[in-house]
């Protein structure tokens, strides 16, 4: 079914659509003309609502929505789901209240001091890897630079080897973009994920250190340890969260300066801005879509919603309304207003957004520090990932 | 002026402390906190603002 092309996105959306991997906005602002929540019967059933108002209100309602799948299936979530409310990957797939529980661990690793901390080992990475780049007058931003920055940041986390690097985008890339793959290829894809993060857990088991690893496995609630599969679905969370979504923001903010040269020359002189640049950045070009599934039939947004279809939240759909921001389409980057929902709202606030603002701030700052000019070479030669994190993943261009 | 953050609706987003870090400060848990609960130059209300109307929670309130 999801071999043909979409004739209508009101009632056959697809977010694997190659026009909605391409360029995803117009689709978006006809439908918040005229919709504004669409469905398709792909996937076995999905909403997609257009506006702000739309993906706040299923956002913030943990009643009706639950989060025990957030990544869209191949269909309807089957057995293979795990129940609510931990999930797979907690806190993402967890629902409350068992949700705050699993929440609170996480949060204080995230919290701004901590991520504070690795500042400096992000600045000398983006350094690192600029270095590895002189001489160079054509340069892909993507997959030279963007792309080599948040996994170095999650393996050390994670307190994995460094040489590791590769072989975590390779998963990220599993999870991520191989939505519609049939169910049986889908878990034996995973199993490579699973026997690398056991042999992990084994490792820190018989040496502990002073890592997240370590800290799941030591820590309790309630005088309990962890689950395995408890650990085991909040590094898998880590692991894929952290790494494809800030790769995609700094890809696409790197993107924008190489194609909006007044941009690029202002945030060179003014480096001040780079707090409330980074926003718009964000609200832009938000990489992420969340998905929820109704929990019982239930009418919302006037809607017949069915037990188990699947909803997609499209925060960055949300940050294109121009109900809640004026001149939604144009990038302005002194945007003084700017209420934005990239990293979701609500209880499942991105728990990482601390340390994804920070990479994407360092990322861009020493990015345009040692080159304050550079320009895209090919824009047909730009391309984006499929899923439900968009990013560019191919940026070819000419810098100096 | 005084500033104040609805605990209930605040989730972490770190908008507050990022834009306004000597008005908003934070938890161990990255929720914001108000560092300076009343003021009257000028900075510390126009700070104060800016965090109000970039927390997408809409947690924070500015009090002539």
């Amino acid at each position: 079914m999801t071999d043909e092309s979409v004739s209508d996105f009101a009632v056959d959306w697809d977010h694997t659509d190659p026009r909605w991997v391409h360029d995803p906005y117009p689709i978006w602002e006809d439908l918040r003309g005229r919709c504004p929540v669409a469905h398709t019967e792909r996937y076995g059933g999905a909403w997609f609502p257009a506006t702000h108002a739309g993906v706040s209100a299923v956002a913030t309602d943990t009643e009706h929505f639950t989060s025990r799948t957030v990544v869209i299936g191949n269909g309807r979530p089957t057995e293979e789901a795990p129940p609510a409310p931990i999930g797979v990957a907690p806190p993402i797939t967890s629902d409350p209240p068992f949700h705050q529980i699993a929440r609170r661990l996480v949060l204080p690793v995230f919290a701004p001091g901590p991520v504070r901390d690795l500042e400096p080992m992000v600045r000398a990475l983006c350094g690192r890897l600029l270095d590895a780049l002189a001489g160079q007058r054509e340069v892909n931003a993507a997959t030279q630079y963007a792309q080599f920055i948040p996994p170095a940041v999650i393996i050390r986390m994670l307190g994995f080897p460094e040489a590791d690097e590769e072989l975590f985008r390779e998963f990220v890339h599993v999870v991520l973009e191989g939505v519609n793959h049939p169910v049986e290829e889908r878990i034996e894809e995973f199993a490579p994920i699973e026997a690398y993060l056991d042999a992990q857990i084994e490792d820190h088991r018989a040496n502990p250190r002073d890592d997240l690893t370590s800290y799941l496995l030591g820590v309790e609630v309630a005088g309990q340890r962890l689950s395995i599969e408890h650990v085991r679905g909040t590094m898998v969370l880590v692991l894929i969260a952290g790494i494809d979504t800030t790769w995609s923001a700094i890809g696409a903010s790197l993107w924008h300066l190489a194609s909006h040269p007044d941009d690029l020359a202002r945030l060179v002189a003014e480096p001040d801005l780079m707090p409330i640049a980074v926003e718009e950045f964000l609200r832009y070009y938000a990489p992420v879509t969340m998905a929820r599934l109704v929990k019982d039939d239930v009418d919302f947004l006037g809607c017949p919603m069915k037990r188990d279809d699947w909803i997609l939240l499209g925060f960055p759909a949300a940050n294109r309304d121009p109900s809640v921001f004026p001149d939604a389409d144009r990038f302005i980057i002194d945007r003084l207003e700017n209420r934005h929902l990239a990293f979701g709202l609500g209880i499942h606030r991105c728990a990482g957004s601390n340390l994804a603002r920070m990479e994407l701030r360092v990322a861009i700052e020493e990015f345009i520090k040692r080159y304050p000019k550079f320009e895209l070479i090919d824009a047909d030669a730009v391309t984006w990932s499929q899923g439900q994190v968009r990013g560019p993943r191919h940026l070819p261009i000419r810098v100096g | 002026m005084r500033v104040s953050i609805d605990g209930d609706r605040c989730q972490g987003h770190g908008r507050c402390f990022n834009l306004a870090p000597d008005v908003f400060g934070f938890d161990d848990l990255g929720n914001g906190v108000v560092l300076v609960e009343s003021a009257e130059d000028e900075r510390t209300i126009r700070l104060a603002r800016l965090a109000q109307v970039n927390c997408p929670e809409h947690a924070i309130s500015v009090d002539d």
